[in-house]
């Protein structure tokens, strides 16, 4: 600090509980509507003060949403998407970075540009790639001739559909690109007088170096799957495969009664909290993703 | 920058790159042909295969009155949505940088709001902001509908921008307060000494230092507010685009069309309409603003 100037200190403080009420107030607001009865959760004013019922509004959520088989499903998606991301993003960063063929910035351009639409605005064509795999060979093949194939090929309910369209963009792969081009070359060189070859480099040497690479990339990835809404609003048809995020809507209050949100409360609260944790633990990794990712 | 020790060339890189190009020409690069295909085509509606119409999809979408209100709400969202986000992680991230004792736990915990999903932050906040119960319930009790989403279309905008704005001001504030400590000490010691107090240094040295960043967030904030997965996710679950339709948002809107109204064709053009709306917005920032942006 440079100097202390005691009324810009004030502010300074009333700023960041300012800020403190205004982001951390809503979870204030939740737990403590989370732990109310039915008659306290509906009085006027709204008490902030957390009550006993927190467990029993908590059981009824888990039940209304199905959140057993919701939450892990989403979470099965969110460690499949973490894990695909990071493999390919590794992977397709090596071949840009380490090698001079001459496709290198052919890769490198038809991956950067997966950053620009994102799946809001591709989604209809997706959706009818992921309902039929061979619907991109069918359309190429009627151009080409009257042949036509009826098999088809379809990822809707399965962890596939839920996944795959959400690893194929190049999220990932500029972070590892950019750790990738701060290593020296010195190291390189030095595997290769070693004898390994890229293979070995890459498994030996890369992914062990980039473990903080691969913790950033985990806490947003897992975030990204986890808050997934639309996707697996048009993926998943059938209740085994549907996801956290889903269940929401069986959570609202039916209309004709006393409106209960101290249930629908908890059961937002439970679905919050997984990538919560997540950011909570890989906090520092989190932000040093973000901001060197460029997104 | 080259690396200068490569590996020869040969399967590997092909190898280790194919299955990340499989996935993006699969997902990404055949639904973008297919988005631009269909949005000047139309399925005949007695079958056969799909006929050109050229820019008949585009003219359906510009007469319908409720599309140009869906590019203007989306308009107002985008940009209050993001001001507003950039605002307030900028006044966070200046309060944080002060160093004051007590102050690193706001900089862990700021950033909480922005793991939360948009539809389940949309959903708590359908409960904290409801006109007959949690925060506003008071307020409407002195003034009758002085707040009341559900029925006045510009309060359920009010409501979906406070939650895009809750979102994304922790996200804000991570990227400006990593630029505010990217600034070199000395130029606020030496503004210091010229007898400038911390007002006067964050309006005439940090802020002008930040441009970049600020730049930087004002072009993703815009496209989030337009396409992000969030826009679509909040108005689903808080407002489901009404009442009146007051709140459907282009990105909302060509869900709606693909898969209510199962009209492929005119989801595309709108597609279409809205990548060309974000490129238009892009290049305008980039030319305009970038100009009075002084990198270092």
């Amino acid at each position: 600090m440079i100097q202390r100037t005691p009324l810009a200190d004030a502010v300074t403080y009333a700023i960041l509980m300012a800020g403190f009420l205004l982001l951390i107030g809503p979870f204030l607001m939740i737990i403590a509507g989370a732990s109310q009865s039915l008659q306290q959760v509906n009085s006027i004013p709204f008490s902030f003060l957390p009550q006993d019922q927190f467990l029993v509004n908590v059981q009824e959520a888990w039940r209304r949403g199905d959140l057993g088989t919701a939450m892990t499903n989403s979470l099965v998606m969110a460690i499949i998407v973490v894990l695909g991301k990071i493999a390919l993003s590794a992977m397709t960063a090596f071949a840009i970075v380490f090698f001079r063929s001459p496709a290198r910035h052919l890769f490198f351009w038809s991956v950067f540009i997966t950053l620009m639409l994102p799946l809001e605005v591709r989604v209809v064509p997706t959706y009818a790639v992921a309902a039929d795999l061979l619907a991109p060979v069918k359309s190429l093949l009627s151009l080409v001739s009257s042949v036509q194939i009826s098999v088809e090929w379809n990822l809707l309910n399965s962890y596939a559909g839920l996944t795959l369209p959400l690893v194929a963009t190049a999220t990932g792969t500029f972070l590892y690109r950019q750790f990738f081009m701060t290593l020296p070359d010195e190291l390189a060189e030095a595997a290769r007088m070693d004898g390994s070859g890229p293979v070995r480099f890459f498994f030996d040497m890369l992914l062990p170096l980039s473990r903080t690479n691969m913790l950033a990339l985990a806490a947003i990835m897992f975030v990204y799957a986890w808050n997934q809404y639309l996707w697996p609003l048009l993926m998943v048809t059938e209740p085994p495969y549907k996801t956290a995020m889903m269940s929401l809507r069986s959570l609202l209050p039916r209309e004709d009664a006393t409106p209960d949100w101290n249930v629908t409360l908890a059961g937002s609260l439970l679905i919050m909290i997984p990538p919560l944790i997540v950011v909570g633990i890989l906090q520092r990794w989190f932000v040093r993703g973000l901001v060197s990712s460029d997104k | 920058m080259e690396k200068r020790a490569v590996f020869r060339s040969g399967w590997v890189p092909l190898a280790f790159a194919l299955p990340q190009l499989v996935l993006i020409l699969l997902f990404f690069y055949w639904p973008v042909a297919a988005v631009v295909d269909w949005a000047f085509t139309l399925e005949p509606p007695f079958g056969g295969p799909a006929a050109f119409v050229g820019f008949a999809n585009f003219r359906d979408a510009f007469a319908d009155p409720f599309y140009w209100d869906s590019v203007l709400v989306s308009l107002v969202f985008a940009t209050v949505g993001a001001l507003s986000a950039i605002l307030i992680g900028l006044v966070l991230a200046l309060a944080v940088d002060r160093h004051l004792p007590g102050t690193g736990l706001f900089r862990v915990i700021y950033i909480l709001p922005f793991a939360v999903a948009g539809p389940a932050a949309g959903m708590a906040f359908r409960f904290i902001l409801a006109p007959e119960r949690g925060l506003a319930a008071s307020l409407n009790a002195l003034w009758p509908d002085v707040w009341n989403p559900a029925k006045y279309g510009d309060h359920a905008l009010v409501l979906i921008i406070i939650i895009f704005v809750w979102k994304w001001s922790g996200y804000t504030f991570i990227f400006l307060l990593a630029g505010l400590q990217s600034v070199p000490r000395s130029l606020s010691e030496a503004a210091a000494m010229d007898g400038a107090g911390p007002f006067r240094r964050a309006v005439d040295v940090q802020i002008p230092l930040l441009a970049p960043t600020l730049f930087f967030l004002l072009v993703t904030m815009m496209t989030e507010g337009f396409v992000g997965s969030d826009t679509f996710g909040i108005v689903h679950a808080v407002t489901a685009g009404g009442p009146n339709r007051a709140t459907e948002l282009m990105v909302f809107r060509i869900v709606d069309e693909a898969f209510h109204g199962l009209n492929y064709s005119g989801a595309s053009a709108q597609s279409i309409i809205l990548i060309g709306l974000i490129m238009i917005f892009t290049f305008i920032q980039f030319r305009f603003i970038e100009k009075r942006v002084h990198y270092k």
